[in-house]
C-alpha cells in the first residue's frame, strides 16, 4: 500500500487529527501566548513607570505615612511608616468582618427560622424582609445608614444617655472600657481551665451514655462552670476590673470606648444585607429536610425540642454549610465598600491614601488583592474542614 | 320495608374552621405563643408601617422646582421630580436625550419580545438583541456615524449609565465565563491550570479592588500613546470579575448533565466543539438560566461601586445631588428613590427567574 497516510494501525495519523499532539500543539500556543502578553504588560510597564518617574519596590513601607487614621486597634500616629498603616488597615478589615460575620449569621437564623414559622404574619415579615434588603444594592444601604440615619443623631452635647454611662451622639457611640489590672490575668486563666474542663465533661458524660445509658445535663452543667469559674476568681482576687466612663469633656467625649460612626453604618449595613441571603440559606436547608424525618422522630417519642437539635439541625446543617460559606466570603470582601464613607479598612487607607501618596500603584494594588485571597483562602478552609466534619459519611 | 337511600345532606363544616376567622386561627392564634408572635408582628408593622405611609404619602409633596415648595413636613418628592432628567440621563446633552430614548424604547421592546412566552421568531429576535442591538444603542449612544454628533463617555450618567455598564457587563461576561468554564473542565493542564488560576483570583478579590486595578493600573499596561476611555476601563474590569462568577454558574450547569450525554456525543464521533455546541451547551443552558439571572442580579447591584472610580451611575448621581446646598437635608428621599428603581429592576429579575425555573422544571427532581 503505497498512499495510506490514515492507517490507524500503524500509528500513521495526519498530525491534525491526533488528539494527543493536537492538544499539545494548542497548549503551547496558549502559553506562548500568555506569556507574549505578560511580556507585553511588563515592557509597557517599566516604559511608563519611567516615563512619569514612579519608583519600584517595597521600600515605601519603611518610609513615614504622615497621615492619621480615626480608628485603630494597634498604637499608630503621623509618624508611624506605611507598613504599619497596612497591618492598621487589615486589623479594621478583620475587625468589621467578624463582627459582620457574627451579626449576620445570628440575625439570618433567626430571619430564615421566621420564615418558616406557622404564623402567617411573621412569615409574611421575614419575607418582606428579604425581598427588600437583598434587592438593593449595599452600598447605597451603607450610605443611608452613614448619611441619611446616623446624621439625625444628636450632637454631643445632647447625646442619648444610658444610665449615665453609655451615650450615643453623631460623633458615635461611647461605652465604658475596661481597665485591667494584674489579678485579672487569674479570671482568664479560669476562663481557660472552665473550658477545658467542660470537654472532658462533654467526653465523661458520652462514655457514660454509651455504658450506662443515663443522661447527663451537659449543657446547664457547662454554662454553670463557664460563667461560676471566673466569677468565683474574680471576687477572690479582689474584684480587679475597673471601668473607664466616657465624659463629656469640651466639644467631646473623652475616655471609654468609642464605636464610631463609620463602623456602627458599615455594620449595620453589612448584617443586614447578608442576613438577608443567610436567611434564605437557612430556610432552604431546613425545607430539604423530608418531612418524614420529623414525624419519624416524633413517633419515636423524641420531642420537639429534640427533634431540632439532634435531627433536622444536624440534616440541614449539611446542605447550609457550603453556600453559607459563600456568603461569609461575599462578606469579607463587601467590607471593603468601607471606603466609601471613610471607615478605614485595608481598601480606604491602604489602596486609598497610602497609594494616593506613593503612587505605587502596582505594589499596593498587589498586596491589597493577595490579602483578600488570602482571606478568603482561610476562610474556606475552615469551613471545607467544617464540612467534612458535618457531611453525611455513607457506606 | 321501606329502603331510604337519600343520604343526608352534608353539614357545613363548623362555622370557626372557614373564612377568615377560620384562617386567621389557623394562621394567627393556634396556640397562645403564636398569638404572642402575632401580636408581635402587629406591633411591629405599627410601629413602622403608619408612619412610613404618612411620611412617604400623606404629608409628602411632589410638585415644583425648588424646596420652597416642600412644605407638608413629610417627603419632599420635589427633590426627585426637579432632578429625574439628570437621574436618568447624567451629563447628557439635553437636546440629544431622544437618541437614549430610542434606545431604551429599542431595548425594553427586544427585553419584552424575549421574556412573552408566545413571541414567534424567538432565536432571531435573540440574535438581533445579542448582534445588530449593540452596534445601534453604541451609534446612538456615543454618536460618532451617520452624521451624529459625538457625546464623550464622561457626560454619560444616571440610570442609562447603570443600565450600559449591566448590560454590556453581562452580555460580554458570558461568552467568556462559558470558554473559562470549559477550560476549567479540559484535560489539557495547561489550559486548565490557567483557567482556574484566572477564576479563582476574581473571585477572592472585592469588585473595588478590581475596579481600582482597572483605574490605576490599567494605563500602566498599554503603551504610553493609546488613551483609554475611564467608562472603558470599568468594563474591562467588570467583564473580567463577573466572567469569573459566570464561569462558575456554567460549571455547575455543564457537571449535571449525566456523563452517558458526553459519551454519546463521542459516540456518535462528534467533535469535541460539536459535542459541546449541539448536545451539551443547550442543555446546560436550560440548568444554568436561574443560575445566570441571580449573576446578572449581583451585577446589576455591583454596578453602582463604579462611584468610587468617579463614574456617574444612579447612586452617584443622586448622591452629587445630595451635597448641592439648595438640596441639603433630602438624602432619604434621594437614597429611597435609588432603592426603589433598583429594587423594581432586581426584584423583578428574581421573580422571572423563579418563574423560569418552575417552567423548565423538567420534573426530574424529587
Amino acid at each position: 500500500m503505497p498512499d495510506n497516510k490514515h492507517n490507524l494501525a500503524t500509528g500513521n495519523v495526519s498530525f491534525w487529527n491526533d488528539p494527543a499532539k493536537r492538544s499539545l500543539l494548542f497548549q503551547a500556543i496558549l502559553f506562548i501566548a500568555v506569556f507574549a502578553v505578560g511580556y507585553i504588560i511588563y515592557q509597557n510597564t517599566q516604559h511608563n513607570l519611567e516615563s512619569r518617574g514612579i519608583t519600584t519596590g517595597f521600600e515605601f513601607l519603611d518610609a513615614e505615612a504622615g497621615f492619621g487614621i480615626i480608628q485603630s486597634l494597634i498604637p499608630y500616629d503621623e509618624t508611624h511608616s506605611y507598613g504599619r498603616t497596612f497591618v492598621v488597615g487589615l486589623l479594621n478589615t478583620i475587625l468589621v468582618s467578624a463582627l459582620g460575620v457574627f451579626f449576620a449569621t445570628i440575625l439570618g437564623f433567626l430571619i430564615g427560622i421566621a420564615r418558616l414559622s406557622h404564623n402567617w404574619l411573621i412569615s409574611r415579615i421575614a419575607a418582606v424582609y428579604i425581598e427588600i434588603f437583598r434587592n438593593i444594592p449595599l452600598l447605597l444601604q451603607i450610605f443611608f445608614w452613614y448619611f441619611a440615619v446616623l446624621r439625625l443623631l444628636p450632637g454631643p452635647r445632647q447625646s442619648l444617655e444610658f444610665s449615665g454611662i453609655a451615650f450615643l451622639n453623631v460623633r458615635g457611640i461611647y461605652l465604658p472600657s475596661p481597665i485591667l489590672s494584674e489579678g485579672f490575668g487569674w479570671v482568664l486563666a479560669a476562663l481557660v481551665i472552665a473550658v477545658i474542663a467542660i470537654v472532658f465533661i462533654k467526653r465523661w458524660a458520652k462514655k457514660r451514655q454509651n455504658t450506662t445509658g443515663e443522661q447527663f445535663p451537659v449543657f446547664w452543667a457547662s454554662l454553670a462552670i463557664l460563667i461560676g469559674l471566673p466569677f468565683i476568681v474574680f471576687l477572690i482576687s479582689g474584684a480587679s476590673l475597673q471601668w473607664e466612663i466616657p465624659e463629656l469633656k469640651g466639644f467631646n467625649f473623652r475616655g471609654g470606648l468609642t464605636i464610631i460612626p463609620e463602623l456602627s453604618a458599615l455594620l449595620i449595613a453589612l448584617t443586614i444585607y447578608t442576613a438577608a441571603f443567610i436567611a434564605e440559606i437557612v430556610r432552604s436547608g431546613i425545607e430539604s429536610i423530608n418531612k418524614g424525618q420529623t414525624e419519624a422522630a416524633h413517633a419515636l417519642g423524641i420531642n420537639p425540642g429534640k427533634t431540632l437539635q439532634l435531627v433536622i439541625i444536624p440534616q440541614a446543617m449539611r446542605v447550609i454549610i457550603p453556600p453559607l460559606t459563600s456568603q461569609y466570603l461575599n462578606l469579607i470582601k463587601n467590607s471593603s465598600l468601607a471606603t466609601a464613607i471613610g471607615y478605614p479598612d485595608l481598601v480606604s487607607v491602604f489602596a486609598g491614601t497610602t497609594l494616593n501618596q506613593t503612587g505605587q500603584a502596582i505594589e499596593v494594588i498587589s498586596m491589597t488583592m493577595a490579602v483578600y485571597l488570602t482571606l478568603s483562602l482561610l476562610v474556606s478552609l475552615f469551613m471545607n474542614w467544617y464540612n467534612k466534619r458535618m457531611a453525611l459519611v455513607e457506606r | 320495608m321501606i329502603h331510604n337511600d337519600n343520604k343526608l345532606p352534608d353539614l357545613p363544616p363548623p362555622k370557626n374552621t372557614t373564612g377568615v376567622i377560620g384562617w386567621a386561627k389557623e394562621n394567627l392564634f393556634s396556640s397562645p405563643l403564636n398569638t404572642i408572635f402575632t401580636i408581635i408582628g402587629c406591633y411591629l408593622l405599627y410601629i413602622s408601617l403608619v408612619p412610613a405611609i404618612e411620611w412617604a404619602f400623606i404629608k409628602a409633596d411632589w410638585l415644583g422646582d425648588s424646596r420652597e415648595a416642600c412644605t407638608s413636613g413629610g417627603a419632599c418628592w420635589v427633590f426627585i421630580t426637579a432632578r429625574l432628567d439628570q437621574f436618568i440621563y447624567g451629563f447628557y446633552p439635553e437636546d440629544l436625550h431622544w437618541r437614549v430614548n430610542i434606545v431604551f424604547a429599542i431595548f425594553s421592546v427586544l427585553i419584552a419580545a424575549l421574556v412573552i412566552e408566545k413571541t414567534p421568531y424567538k432565536g432571531w429576535i435573540a440574535t438581533f438583541a445579542l448582534v445588530v442591538f449593540p452596534v445601534i444603542a453604541f451609534f446612538l449612544l456615543y454618536g460618532g456615524g451617520f452624521g451624529l454628533k459625538v457625546v464623550e463617555t464622561h457626560k454619560w450618567g444616571g440610570l442609562m449609565l447603570t443600565l450600559v455598564l449591566a448590560v454590556v457587563g453581562i452580555v460580554a461576561a458570558l461568552p467568556f465565563g462559558v470558554l473559562l468554564a470549559l477550560g476549567r473542565r479540559s484535560e489539557m493542564p495547561v489550559v486548565k491550570s490557567f483557567c482556574v488560576m484566572f477564576i479563582e483570583i476574581w473571585r477572592g478579590v472585592p469588585l473595588i479592588t478590581v475596579l481600582f486595578m482597572a483605574s490605576v493600573m490599567l494605563p500602566l499596561f498599554i503603551p504610553e500613546e493609546v488613551s483609554f476611555d475611564k467608562l472603558l476601563r470599568a468594563l474591562v474590569g467588570i467583564v473580567m470579575f463577573q466572567s469569573a462568577y459566570m464561569a462558575e454558574v456554567v460549571r455547575g450547569g455543564l457537571q449535571a448533565i449525566p456523563k452517558g450525554q458526553y459519551e454519546a456525543a463521542k459516540a456518535l464521533g462528534l467533535s469535541y466543539w460539536k459535542s459541546m455546541g449541539l448536545i451539551i451547551l443547550p442543555q446546560a443552558l436550560k440548568m444554568m438560566i436561574p443560575g445566570i439571572v441571580n449573576t446578572f442580579i449581583a451585577l446589576f447591584k455591583d454596578t453602582s461601586l463604579v462611584l468610587i472610580i468617579g463614574l456617574f451611575d444612579l447612586l452617584a448621581i443622586v448622591q452629587a445631588g445630595l451635597s448641592d446646598p439648595k438640596w441639603l437635608g433630602y438624602s432619604v428621599e434621594g437614597y429611597v428613590f435609588v432603592a426603589f428603581v433598583f429594587w423594581i429592576f432586581c426584584f423583578g429579575m428574581s421573580r422571572y427567574s423563579q418563574a423560569l425555573e418552575k417552567k423548565l422544571d423538567t420534573g426530574h427532581k424529587s
